[in-house]
């Protein structure tokens, strides 16, 4: 089983292609800075055959695809992690040093290499040339973002950096698609061994020396007549609004509670459809089933079970939608900024912003985010209340439990509903928890110095159709495939829970099934909170993930209302939770991590099961005692 | 706008008191040293980097070399981080690692600048 199952950003550890049969795959490594538009051309060259892999025994994440050529060669690309320079310092460059000399275990060294500099900032990207150069691969020097560069007034002569360099040149628009195919050329050409590097006519300069590769990339900058291009104006524009003393702070507020609304309502009619769709399935289905044991599998176990989560796709690619237009638009690099002050009052930094945003999305690729930060203990502690944030996989749950036991009223105009604002205060809370927990470690044993803070704030540019389908491609492959095992399977078993030990041949009544004792059984742990029995199997299978809850009701309901007058899981529940046991259950999934994938990947993060443990003691801690509080305040007060 | 020098150890209160008593010719504010004290829109060209030898070596990565020029420009509500203009590039940092790049005195002004 692959330690991170379930999400988008990190795929499945699949291991690094080497020597197939016959003929060894031809292996191409993509390097830039960060902000270079490395990922752009990735995709522009892979297309959808690419997934995302992690180096074997450390913690630096790759992406691996086949590149789209005619012809039969194999080629395969690599898409390293962004650096500024080969110096080892952080695991990140050390991975990108070991990968380009051919010292890293189980990869291959790549057959040619493709770098890729932004043209609009040549002087200080031309600086990373020196080392590749220096590892005598054949190179190509792709310089990205030619229209930006074309249209704010800047120039480079082509010809001339390439015979400055000894390495043949691009110029490119990864974006636009244009010069695509001079990449292509190279790929292919370097497949068949007709592609070698030239001296260089300015002499590489001592790598360890910053100040002088920076002059040798002067001196090559001036050499090829580099005419850096005028100020981003747009950026510089933009800029004034969104770091404004006060409609910044105010525009990303608005930005948050824009996003919730929209993920509440917008998918609405998204989801009624799938809903209305997997109904019809699901009695297509049945009706051409004989009666029978096996009916009843299918059309209550795994239509109810596995359906009634599938639903929720259309909320989760809308939140994956959001966080990649913020990313690709570089909108969160200023959000970071924004939420440096704030994070330092807690003991963290702007930088931790970032992870944490993405964990609204997922706390895996979160998690795997936390290696930019520089101090341990930061990125430490951003790693144990990174699970706290608000992930999608809550948001069936919640919006489940929201839309029984919330009456939608207008809150703040047009803009924000009263179950889009329960939605939000969830959101909130699991921030809260996040930070205060953040600063407890960060005042005692995780307790450091402050570390500097430096970010650098790329462009704003306008995401990519392409780039944002294909993360929601890659997010809708994983969500499926998710429902096509972990849930598939658990609703399987609980299904057959349901139905022994049989009675005279007969199931027997959901009470007394091993899935009813079991629920009975921790019924007494949990009435406190609230909860009866049926609940407690959904607590139970939600261990492995928190969306099964939602397919355990639906299974057992399912089960239970034998016949055609099953009522929908909304109004189930109402019958099943006082409202105080239902926000109850919000706040007990606000806290708990219930979530395997997510303890996997800490335990490698961390290099330990001390970290997750802690972490899964404290955090079901929490949830009990919240879930319990909650409760009973809420019940004596309904009853006063 | 009152000036805040990190290198200076005056204390603000007992200048204000003076400055009000004296109406007389105002003594012009110590020239800036570090890149904190530099005001938005400004410029100042470094001179060296007072910090460990991995943050200075990140920094220079980014582009705060000795001989750049630097021009501090927009900011987090409340004053930091900060947005630095630097070789072509926009770098955030917060006021306590801005206090620690030294500047050239304004003297020495046009120092060599890399950017053509």
């Amino acid at each position: 089983m692959s330690d991170c199952h379930s999400c988008g950003s990190c795929a499945v550890a699949a291991p690094l292609p080497k020597l197939s049969k016959g003929t060894r795959s031809h292996v191409v490594a993509i390097i830039g800075p960060p902000n270079s538009g490395k990922s752009t051309l990735f995709n522009r060259l892979t297309g959808l055959r690419q997934k995302v892999a992690n180096f074997p025994g450390v913690t630096v994440e790759q992406r691996v695809g086949r590149a789209r050529t005619a012809g039969d060669r194999d080629i395969t690309l690599i898409d390293l992690p962004g650096v500024y320079s080969l110096n080892p310092r952080s695991e990140d460059e050390q991975v990108t040093h070991d990968v380009l000399k051919g010292e890293m275990k189980d990869a291959p060294k790549p057959d040619a290499v493709l770098l890729i500099l932004d043209s609009t900032n040549l002087g200080r990207h031309l600086v990373l040339a020196a080392p590749i150069l220096s590892l005598q691969l054949p190179t190509l020097v792709i310089l990205n973002m030619a229209d930006d560069l074309a249209h704010r007034g800047g120039n480079v002569d082509t010809a001339e950096l390439a015979s400055q360099l000894g390495a043949p040149v691009a110029l490119i628009s990864a974006t636009k698609g244009d010069g695509v195919e001079k990449v292509f050329q190279f790929i292919v050409g370097t497949a068949g061994g007709t592609t070698s590097l030239a001296a260089p006519k300015v002499e590489l300069p001592v790598l360890q020396d910053i100040p002088r590769c920076r002059q040798w990339a002067h001196q090559v900058g001036t050499g090829a007549a580099y005419q850096a291009p005028a100020p981003p104006l747009w950026t510089r524009r933009l800029d004034a609004v969104f770091l404004h003393p006060v409609a910044g702070p105010l525009i990303f507020l608005a930005v948050v509670a824009g996003v919730f609304q929209t993920i509440f309502s917008g998918a609405k009619p998204l989801m009624d459809g799938l809903q209305a769709l997997i109904e019809h399935a699901s009695q297509w289905v049945g009706s051409s089933l004989p009666e029978g044991i096996f009916r009843s599998l299918v059309v209550d176990g795994i239509g109810h079970g596995v359906g009634s989560v599938i639903v929720f796709l259309p909320q989760i690619l809308l939140l994956f939608l959001f966080i990649g237009i913020l990313e690709d638009s570089g909108y969160l690099a200023r959000a970071a900024l924004i939420a440096d002050r704030t994070m330092a009052k807690f003991g963290l930094q702007g930088k931790s912003f970032i992870p944490l945003l993405s964990a609204y999305a997922c706390a895996v690729p979160a998690i795997m985010a936390t290696r930019t930060i520089e101090s341990k203990r930061d990125r430490l502690a951003t790693i144990l209340i990174a699970p706290l944030m608000t992930c999608s996989a809550r948001l069936p749950v919640y919006t489940l439990v929201i839309a029984a036991f919330i009456h939608e009223r207008p809150l703040l105009g047009p803009l924000l509903g009263t179950q889009a604002g329960a939605l939000l205060g969830l959101y909130a809370l699991g921030f809260l928890a996040a930070i205060v927990t953040a600063r407890l470690l960060k005042s005692s044993i995780l307790k450091s110095e402050r570390t500097p803070f430096m970010l650098e704030m790329p462009p704003y540019r306008l995401p990519t159709l392409r780039s944002l389908g294909l993360r929601l491609v890659d997010r809708s492959k994983v969500f499926l495939r998710r429902a096509g095992t972990v849930i598939l399977a658990v609703t399987m078993v609980l299904w057959v829970l349901l139905h022994l030990p049989l009675h005279d041949g007969k199931p027997p009544e959901i009470e007394h099934s091993f899935a009813g004792m079991i629920g009975h059984t921790v019924e007494p742990a949990i009435k406190p909170l609230g909860f009866n029995w049926k609940i407690g199997i959904g607590l139970i299978s939600s261990l492995a993930a928190r969306e099964v809850i939602v397919g355990t009701l639906g299974t057992i309901y399912g089960v239970e209302d034998t016949g055609d007058n099953s009522v929908g899981l909304r109004q189930r529940l109402q019958s099943e939770l006082t409202p105080a046991g239902a926000v109850a259950l919000l706040i007990f999934f606000a806290f708990a991590m219930q979530c395997m994938s997510t303890i996997a990947v800490v335990r490698r993060e961390t290099g330990g099961w001390k970290w997750p443990a802690i972490q899964f003691a404290y955090m079901t801690f929490l949830a009990y005692l919240g879930a319990l509080i909650t409760n009973q305040v809420l019940r004596s007060g309904l009853l006063t | 706008m009152t000036c805040f020098t990190a290198s200076t150890d005056t204390d603000p209160m007992m200048q204000m008191s003076v400055n009000r008593e004296f109406e007389g010719p105002k003594v012009p504010p110590p020239s800036p040293r570090t890149l904190a004290d530099l005001k938005e829109g400004a410029s100042g060209i470094i001179d060296r980097l007072d910090l460990p030898e991995d943050v200075a070596r990140r920094l220079m990565e980014l582009g705060f070399l000795p001989g750049h020029v630097v021009v501090p420009a927009r900011s987090a509500p409340g004053g930091e981080p900060r947005v630095y203009r630097v070789d072509g590039s926009e770098v955030a940092l917060r006021r306590e690692t801005a206090a620690r790049l030294i500047l050239r005195p304004p003297s020495q002004g046009a120092g060599r600048n890399l950017k053509s």
